[in-house]
């Protein structure tokens, strides 16, 4: 179904050199080096995987959620041996009956007066976590860097504001934020509930149709990581990634103001065979007569890691796949297929895409 | 209480038990299925709900094939997404709760020392309901039509056509039909623990399983009608367009969310609470001895009752609610662990205190406890908003939700299939093969779902059909493959090992257990031989001779001389006898009502309107049919013996009657029902600025009209009850139908007030919240109005009269409720909208 090793260590490496720092190149290969060692091993608390987990925090959020939950199991483990131990005590054949008294204080203290001590510290913990994460008012504080995600079937719309809220640009499936800053994402939704979640960085938070949400997330070490889709929204809910790809401030700045600027060189030929199929009435390439809004924006779409919403690798051969079948790729997905092209056409509209960077 | 023994000889008792043996009989052939007896009904109930989870467990493993290695493509995505949606609505509407239902049903009359629930015939129609209903839904998948939204039914994916298709609907219906049934089997139950326990079992002396059942019936009470008002809406938009859900006319998703989860959190304690109870009747027997803390168990299950619907918003910590609710919803989450933990070391102390024998019901309850301690533990971390933003919607909750309900529920509910395999059958289950199959059960759920903890905080989202290789979930996801096969075997083998032959055990107590349902003789069908006098909560520990004395008649109830099925009425605290109940026997009538109302749901699902309204009448005939002849039959004598020396009248009306409190208990659920839509119109005015978007109201005027004479009408039908009882039938009679009347009238200014003013309940969700609590009320008072037409031809055919007057009781019993919904709806449609 899918095409393979959209997060392997050969095109991390490029994708992030492209960007401005060959960071992650190393550590995804002592992944692969250590994957096999750990599966035997520490499997469950390995954070190697990297990309989409919540116990390999690249933020605070995550950090903060991720030692909460080293806490916890450490916690947890204790109260459970207690249990099982009391429990096979109980059980043990030939043991002398305890005095019902005895056994009533069992009840009181460990079936009342131990959980309520232990949680009244876990939940004062957490209550006090709460607006360190996230703010108590949805809208956040004032002058934050915005970025206000859609959520689609089955695909993520990123428009990008400046602080005070007014439009830069659009671009899809793909998130770049800088890094050691906080982010305000707003959530919104046209047709069905989603979930923007990103495990590296914290928490998700639904895009609800009718409701503005909001949620503010910061990475704190530059990296790729990888986003999901986390209600469920129809057939093709499990093919609704997004990259997300933290860069240094330096770089982020460079980065809008390239993706910001209109005139970029192109393959004129190209443009025209995806003017002629009337591919603009859905998409938006900036700079063209392409404006549609229904689908995603394409500008810039070659530089993106993956497409398809982290559906398949970023090469002109999968471009060329999928416009010809997109229902193969993505069922239920809204883009009618385009096997009917004259031949070439398909793959002159994938080579013209690849090269938009 | 010291009365005096009956002693019979020989020859009598043999006589007795002909007649008893003639009037409980089953009947044969094809008119078996026409059974009502507890024992039947229990019995199919239960062995359809276990087929429903073997359906569902099928369902499990073909996802489990899906997901074994990444970018699979054995099944296509709508074959996964209808399995698991089909998995999670079967396995909690068709399995989770009617298995208790069913056990229920099965026991209680045992349990309580009666011979019978007092409507039988209700909790055969309640099956049928279920049966016809569950065949439905599960049927679906296999015409590729299943839901597919998930157990959950979000709008919009589930409310918008081009999203979903006739799935949304076949789940709608079916399981409202579904929760009919779960709503009669809570009826039932709840009279039959408070009406007909043995004289002398003070309601301090029913056994656990009496008081765990008495909480979750009411928690079925007041959890499944927010669900069925959700459903009334859902249906509303999916059907006509009316815009409850739909943002764009002023709807909101999140209500659907709200009352889903009214319901959907109690509903994990109303499927845990009775695994629970069955535990607390196995734990003493194997301890050797009573339930330490009798009275902190009670308490803390009603307080986890209580606890339950505190925390639906849990389920809901990522839509953008206010943080300062999150904070609430979390600590209320917390809190229902302390009564939790005192449940669990109840059962812990009461195994201190004894001296354990550990058989394999036991094995089965300890393992489920080990690994329920594990879900209970990761319950704890979900609970806690911060952790849940990470692990909400997760392959972690995956795990926590099936450590919960499967180390809570289904091994208790193995532990409790081994334990009454005796009670049912006559038969014993085998050690040796119980306790391969725990082990299979117990390393393959582990194997199956520890797992699923760590892919979901690596961040696997759930309900996916698949994922890419090498983001770190591939061997986790083929480890819970081969885990979930285990775990499948092992549950093949309690089924082998219930179909392997088997012989007869020689006693009817092979556990030396101490409750009263141990003295029943699974081969004969009257239940208790003769209803004894409880002084204990253990009798058979405690009471000398007990067996001896029910099996030889000595007790209430030796003798079926009326040639009528019998069981004793007592009071609600001290069960004190006070009257000889005649139940309903052998009957098709439940079937044609359940099929033909059945029916009913199924047209709708197609929008056959003509089969809906065939079906409609056929329901209300059969039922109608069902009153006439099956209740308030005036008796040939007022009072009959009931052996020990004892009179009791066999007629009783008001509220020391069995239907009356049947009334009442339907009442409030409906009550709740109609708060949910209530709630909803509120729900409305908060989140909007102005909730009525400039649309004109129903005004003023009409709804106060409906409002006087609603109160008008249910004066007239206090006035008929009245005169009825002071024997003026003819007065009766004239105000019966003065108040009928005057309800129509009401009625219809209760519609004229919105549809003078054009509202158009498709354009916005104010119009249409107004409509449908303007309809909801309407169509009860036409309820009303058929039930007093039915007092009054109950008078006319003598079948009522000054002293049996159960009917007319009952009937203004409903009109009360009737006058405060309408004077609450026209209340809140007319004037909240001047006074806000």
């Amino acid at each position: 179904m899918s095409g393979g090793r959209l997060y392997g260590g050969a095109s991390l490496h490029d994708g992030m050199s492209r960007i401005g720092g060959a960071y992650l190149s190393r550590s995804a290969q002592r992944g692969a080096v250590l994957r096999a060692a750990l599966l035997f091993g520490c499997i469950p608390l390995s954070s190697c995987s990297g990309v989409q987990s919540a116990l390999d925090p690249a933020g605070p959020e995550a950090a903060n959620v991720a030692t909460l939950f080293y806490v916890m199991l450490v916690g947890g483990s204790l109260i459970w041996i207690g249990v099982v131990g009391v429990l096979a005590y109980a059980s043990r054949l030939g043991r002398e009956p305890h005095s019902e008294r005895m056994a009533g204080w069992v009840i009181l203290l460990c079936g009342a007066v131990g959980p309520a001590v232990i949680l009244g510290a876990l939940l004062s913990y957490a209550v006090w976590l709460m607006p360190n994460l996230r703010p108590w008012t949805s809208s956040g504080e004032p002058g934050l860097r915005q970025i206000e995600v859609t959520g689609e079937q089955f695909w993520w719309r990123a428009r990008y504001l400046d602080p005070s809220g007014a439009p830069l640009f659009e671009a899809a499936n793909e998130i770049v934020m800088p890094v050691g800053e906080r982010v305000l994402f707003t959530l919104k939704s046209p047709d069905v509930i989603h979930s923007f979640w990103i495990p590296s960085l914290g928490g998700k938070m639904d895009a609800i149709p009718g409701r503005i949400n909001a949620v503010t997330l910061e990475a704190s070490k530059a990296g790729l990581y990888r986003g999901a889709c986390a209600e469920f929204c129809g057939p093709s809910h499990a093919l609704m990634a997004f990259t997300v790809k933290a860069v240094e401030p330096a770089a982020f700045e460079e980065w809008l103001d390239e993706r910001a600027a209109v005139d970029r060189p192109s393959d004129a030929e190209g443009l025209a065979v995806f003017l002629r199929h009337g591919c603009g009435a859905c998409h938006t390439i900036a700079g063209t007569q392409a404006n549609g809004e229904i689908g995603p924006n394409l500008t810039a779409v070659g530089a993106r890691e993956t497409i398809a919403a982290g559906t398949l690798p970023n090469t002109t051969e999968a471009i060329a796949r999928f416009i010809r079948n997109p229902e193969e790729i993505k069922p239920g997905v809204h883009m009618p297929a385009f096997d009917m092209l004259p031949d070439g056409d398909v793959e002159m509209i994938a080579a013209y895409l690849k090269g938009l960077k | 209480m010291t009365k005096a023994l009956g002693n019979f000889s020989a020859e009598e008792r043999a006589a007795q038990e002909e007649r008893l043996r003639k009037v409980w009989k089953t009947p044969g052939g094809w008119r078996y299925w026409t059974s009502v007896n507890n024992s039947e009904i229990g019995l199919w109930y239960g062995v359809a709900a276990f087929g429903f989870m073997l359906f569902a467990g099928v369902l499990a493993l073909l996802m489990r094939l899906q997901l074994a290695v990444p970018d699979n493509d054995l099944f296509s995505v709508e074959f996964f997404n209808q399995a698991f949606t089909l998995h999670g609505t079967v396995m909690m509407f068709l399995f989770a709760v009617p298995i208790f239902e069913a056990i229920a049903i099965y026991l209680l009359p045992s349990l309580l020392g009666a011979r019978e629930l007092p409507f039988p015939r209700l909790s055969a129609f309640g099956f049928w309901s279920f049966l016809l209903g569950g065949i439905f839904v599960c049927g679906s998948i296999f015409f590729n039509s299943a839901p597919n939204a998930g157990w959950f039914m979000y709008p919009p994916l589930a409310t918008k056509e081009e999203y979903s298709g006739i799935g949304a609907d076949i789940w709608l219906l079916g399981l409202s039909f579904i929760e009919v049934a779960s709503i009669a089997a809570a009826v039932e139950i709840i009279v039959g623990i408070m009406k007909c326990r043995a004289p002398g079992m003070r309601i301090n002396m029913m056994p656990m399983f009496a008081w765990y059942l008495l909480i979750v019936a009411g928690m079925i009470l007041f959890a499944f009608p927010p669900l069925i008002a959700g459903d009334l809406l859902f249906e509303m938009e999916r059907m006509f367009h009316w815009p409850f859900f739909d943002s764009e006319r002023g709807g909101d998703p999140l209500l659907w969310q709200h009352l889903f989860w009214i319901f959907g959190h109690p509903e994990v304690y109303i499927i845990f609470l009775p695994a629970i109870a069955l535990m607390a009747m196995i734990v003493p027997t194997f301890a050797q001895r009573p339930i330490v803390g009798y009275s902190w168990i009670v308490l803390a299950a009603v307080g986890t009752g209580f606890l339950s619907f505190g925390l639906w918003v849990h389920h809901m910590f990522a839509t953008g609610l206010p943080q300062i609710s999150l904070a609430f919803f979390s600590a209320a989450s917390e809190a229902v662990v302390i009564p939790t933990g005192v449940q669990i070391f109840v059962f812990i102390a009461t195994m201190l205190a004894g001296r354990v024998i550990f058989s394999v019901p036991m094995l089965f309850g300890a393992g489920g406890l080990v690994i329920f301690v594990i879900g209970g533990l990761t319950g704890v971390m979900v609970a806690l908003a911060p952790f849940d933003w990470q692990a909400h919607d997760t392959y972690f909750v995956v795990a926590h939700l099936h450590y919960v309900l499967i180390g809570g529920m289904l091994f208790p509910v193995v532990a409790g299939i081994y334990y009454y395999f005796p009670f049912v059958t006559g038969w014993r289950l085998s050690d040796a093969w119980g306790k391969v199959a725990f082990w299979l059960m117990f390393t393959g759920f582990n194997i199956a779902f520890f797992p699923m903890h760590f892919s979901g905080l690596r961040g696997m989202p759930r309900r996916v059909f698949t994922y890419p290789e090498d983001i770190g979930w591939d061997w986790f996801n083929l480890i819970s493959t081969i885990g979930a096969f285990i775990f499948a075997s092992g549950v093949l083998t309690v089924v082998a090992d219930m179909f392997r032959p088997k012989v007869k055990l020689d006693t009817l107590n092979p556990w030396k257990a101490g409750t009263l349902e141990w003295t029943n003789n699974p081969d004969e069908n009257w239940g208790m031989r003769s209803v004894p006098i409880i002084t204990s909560r253990y009798p058979l520990w405690d009471q000398p001779n007990l067996q001896r004395d029910i099996e030889e008649a000595r007790y209430y109830l030796p003798d079926a001389k009326s040639g009528r099925r019998e069981t004793l009425v007592t009071s609600v605290l001290d069960a004190e006898p006070i009257q000889c109940l005649r139940v309903g026997g052998t009957s098709y009538v439940t079937i044609v009502a359940a099929m033909s109302l059945g029916g009913v749901f199924i047209a709708l699902t197609f929008h056959w309107w003509l089969i809906t309204a065939i079906c409609g009448v056929i329901t209300l005939g059969a039922i109608l049919y069902w009153l006439w002849t099956g209740t308030a039959e005036i008796p040939e004598a007022p009072e009959m013996d009931v052996g020990m020396g004892e009179s009791l009248p066999i007629y009783v009306s008001g509220p020391p009657s069995v239907g009356w409190w049947a009334m009442f208990i339907t009442m409030v659920g409906d009550g709740t029902a109609f708060a949910s839509l209530v709630f909803g119109y509120f729900f409305y005015w908060t989140i909007h600025g102005d909730f009525t978007n400039g649309i004109e109201g129903p005004g003023v005027l009409w709804p106060v009209i409906a409002i006087n004479l609603f109160v008008l009408s249910w004066l007239l039908m206090l006035r008929a009850r009245h005169l009825n009882r002071a024997g003026r039938l003819d007065e009766a009679r004239v105000a019966l139908v003065g108040a009928t009347f005057i309800a129509l009238g009401g009625s219809a200014a209760g519609l004229a007030g919105p549809y003078v003013h054009g509202m158009d309940p498709t354009a916005h969700v104010y119009p249409a919240i107004v409509w449908i609590i303007a309809i909801w009320t309407v169509v009860h008072a036409a309820a009303g109005c058929i039930m007093q037409l039915y007092c009054l031809a109950r008078s006319l055919a003598g079948r009522m009269t000054a002293r049996y007057d159960q009917d007319i009781i009952n009937v203004t019993l409903y009109w009360h409720f009737l006058t405060v919904t309408a004077v609450v709806a026209f209340g809140i449609i007319g004037l909240f909208p001047v006074v806000r």
